[in-house]
């Protein structure tokens, strides 16, 4: 009796040691990379892009991986001609039930107009040309590639498409906490306080409105796109050519063309949100 | 058996007490379950059979929007030839074109409120602020 409870002493305190100094030994054998890689937090579907990313340091031009839409305006096409701009937000408010609302804190917007100063603070405006005094410029949500809105939801109402790098919205998820609003910079993001659809002059059918409590913004036409149509904007001015869509990725696309060939700038690019739209002015 | 004129009545109300909720119902027109309208425009194909549909319309349509905003899987649906829009407006509402005698039917009855038409238009809705020219 004697010699099998100083064994199982024994064996119990030898086990108690190994228990505890397990953890200890897995850490330090473990190669430092692979230990490092498991703290990102993310699902792997979901992290593979933004892993491309983060892995390049400055000045580095990634290997871009699948489709990224973008937009090229060519506001000299636009200058002189508010009427367009107008024109342009009033297509897009009608074709996705955007409610005509007054006053700033209220208004919700997908396509709106601005000052020079305000769409491009980043750029100087001292002694700026009479053209940069007088016009408006055209803003929407720049679609980032690092939407700073997308980190910041709790529920991933909101979130990067993978097919078409396209930051959507998912109405249904949305919990109205308006955290998107703060994070997104270029406030491209407008919160619906009220019940929306008094405001509505006529409705567009084939899309829904939203409800009181949701955040909306301007989706690049996704639902135009999958049906093989142009983002409503670009149809509007297509006479002209102001706006030019496609896939940033894609080598050959008319878009890639014309960012070769012209100087464009884009919204507030030192906060590295990598704006998907871009401007030649 | 002792007592048996008192015991056999009472047992006979006892049963007509218990099975109370059942005749009851079996009489009254309180809770008749509601017979939903069919398409008016005479359709008689839908995505799924009736019954599946009747079973599993809130399954689907959960799937279809999570296709169509999460995944970008806005293919439309084709089944026996007829092409479907993925969409509570852009499929269903097009031969069920009165949500309040198709949905609300048998909704109030089961006592659910569904949430789609705080954002999703009704055809009514629609039509009231339709483009007019």
């Amino acid at each position: 009796m004697d010699k099998q409870r100083r064994k199982f002493l024994k064996i119990a305190g030898a086990a108690a040691l190994a228990g505890i100094s397990a953890p200890v030994v897995v850490k330090l054998t473990s190669s430092p990379a692979l230990a490092s890689s498991t703290g990102h937090g993310e699902t792997p579907a979901h992290a593979a892009p933004a892993d491309a990313h983060a892995a390049t340091g400055h000045g580095v031009e990634e290997a871009p991986t699948g489709v990224r839409l973008g937009m090229l305006i060519d506001m000299r096409k636009l200058y002189g001609h508010p009427e367009l701009l107008e024109k342009l937000a009033a297509v897009c408010h009608k074709v996705h039930n955007v409610p005509e609302i007054d006053g700033a804190k209220s208004e919700i917007k997908w396509l709106w107009d601005v000052p020079f100063e305000n769409a491009f603070p980043e750029h100087s405006a001292y002694h700026a040309s009479a053209i940069t005094k007088e016009n408006n410029y055209l803003v929407l949500c720049n679609q980032c590639d690092e939407p700073p809105c997308v980190r910041v939801c709790p529920t991933k109402a909101t979130f990067k498409m993978p097919t078409t790098g396209v930051v959507a919205m998912d109405y249904h998820r949305c919990i109205g906490c308006r955290f998107c609003m703060m994070g997104c910079p270029y406030g491209a993001r407008s919160f619906n306080w009220m019940d929306p659809r008094p405001y509505i002059k006529e409705y567009n059918a084939d899309f829904p409105t939203r409800m009181r409590g949701v955040v909306e913004k301007c989706n690049f036409c996704s639902e135009r796109l999958a049906l093989g149509l142009e983002p409503a904007c670009v149809e509007a001015v297509k006479d002209i050519g102001a706006i030019v869509f496609g896939d940033l990725n894609d080598p050959n696309s008319e878009i890639r063309r014309r960012l070769d060939q012209d100087h464009t700038i884009q919204r507030k690019p030192s906060l590295g949100t990598k704006p998907s739209v871009f401007y030649i002015v | 058996m002792y007592n048996k004129r008192t015991i056999i009545p009472g047992l006979a109300i006892f049963v007509l007490f218990v099975t109370f909720p059942l005749w009851f119902n079996a009489f009254s027109t309180a809770s008749t379950v509601p017979k939903t309208e069919l398409p008016p425009g005479g359709e008689k194909q839908c995505v799924a059979s009736a019954s599946e549909m009747r079973a599993s319309h809130m399954a689907l349509l959960n799937e279809w929007r999570d296709e169509v905003l999460r995944d970008g899987g806005r293919i439309a649906v084709t089944v026996n030839g007829k092409e479907y829009r993925k969409g509570l407006q852009m499929a269903c509402m097009q031969c069920h074109t009165n949500k309040e005698k198709f949905c609300d039917s048998c909704h109030e009855y089961v006592s659910v409120t569904p949430y789609c038409w705080d954002c999703h238009l009704t055809p009514t809705a629609a039509a009231e602020k339709k483009e007019t020219h």
